[in-house]
């Protein structure tokens, strides 16, 4: 079956992001497809690689890039909470004249579009969020 | 319809509107979520009134981080993450009330 995921909150701040990322696990461990995870609100700080956790805490970030790596997801950022965050990449820091890019390994920036594709494509989407 | 609750019935009414409007299907309690399925909570009367309407499940490493795991109301089911996907996949749409 094919599933997508919605997060709607950041790291550390709700235990949305860590709900997410162990649904997602599953739903991979137990053999379905995801189609898409799509970070929106304040989601979107799940993909700054400028995160630096206590090591002994778990990198919230590195774990998404990592299963994203692992099983090649498509991890989507969306571009307008991004901009308003400071989420950026190479084109949007271009773009905008920024000095800098943060965009974690695995992810990409886009719109919104792809949430409803992701709704129209996937036999399932699920919402994590306050 | 799967219903999912991630609010404290303490904190917020998510349940007690889900039990009042909803025709039936099934509720899965997550996160804060989970104080609701514990013995003596406020919502515990309405909650096990609708168990005819209703299947209730619990996420079990959520109600295990908050030290209620021992304290689950009668007729609720606990649920692991793949228990989780598996809720997701049987019903055909799901909603999340946050």
């Amino acid at each position: 079956m094919k599933f997508s995921i919605q997060v709607n909150e950041g790291p550390y701040t709700h235990q949305a992001s860590d709900s997410a990322y162990q649904f997602t696990k599953a739903v991979l461990e137990k053999g379905h497809e995801v189609f898409r995870v799509f970070f929106y609100h304040d989601g979107v700080n799940n993909a700054t690689r400028l995160t630096t956790p206590p090591q002994d805490d778990r990198n919230i970030v590195t774990r998404w890039s990592k299963l994203s790596e692992q099983y090649n997801l498509d991890m989507v950022v969306c571009v307008a909470a991004a901009q308003r965050r400071g989420i950026v990449d190479d084109g949007e820091a271009k773009r905008n004249g920024k000095d800098a890019t943060n965009l974690a390994p695995g992810f990409r920036i886009s719109g919104l579009g792809q949430l409803v594709e992701a709704g129209i494509q996937s036999d399932r989407l699920v919402t994590f969020g306050d | 319809m799967l219903h999912i609750i991630n609010k404290s019935p303490l904190d917020r009414n998510s349940l007690e509107t889900v039990l009042t409007t909803a025709t039936g299907g099934s509720i899965l309690l997550i996160e804060d979520g989970v104080y609701g399925a514990t013995k003596g909570n406020a919502c515990e009367g309405k909650l096990k009134a609708a168990m005819g309407k209703f299947k209730v499940y619990a996420l079990q490493g959520d109600l295990e981080a908050r030290g209620f795991a021992d304290r689950v109301t009668d007729g609720v089911t606990t649920v692991d993450y793949a228990g989780f996907v598996d809720l997701v996949a049987d019903s055909k749409t799901n909603q999340s009330w946050l």
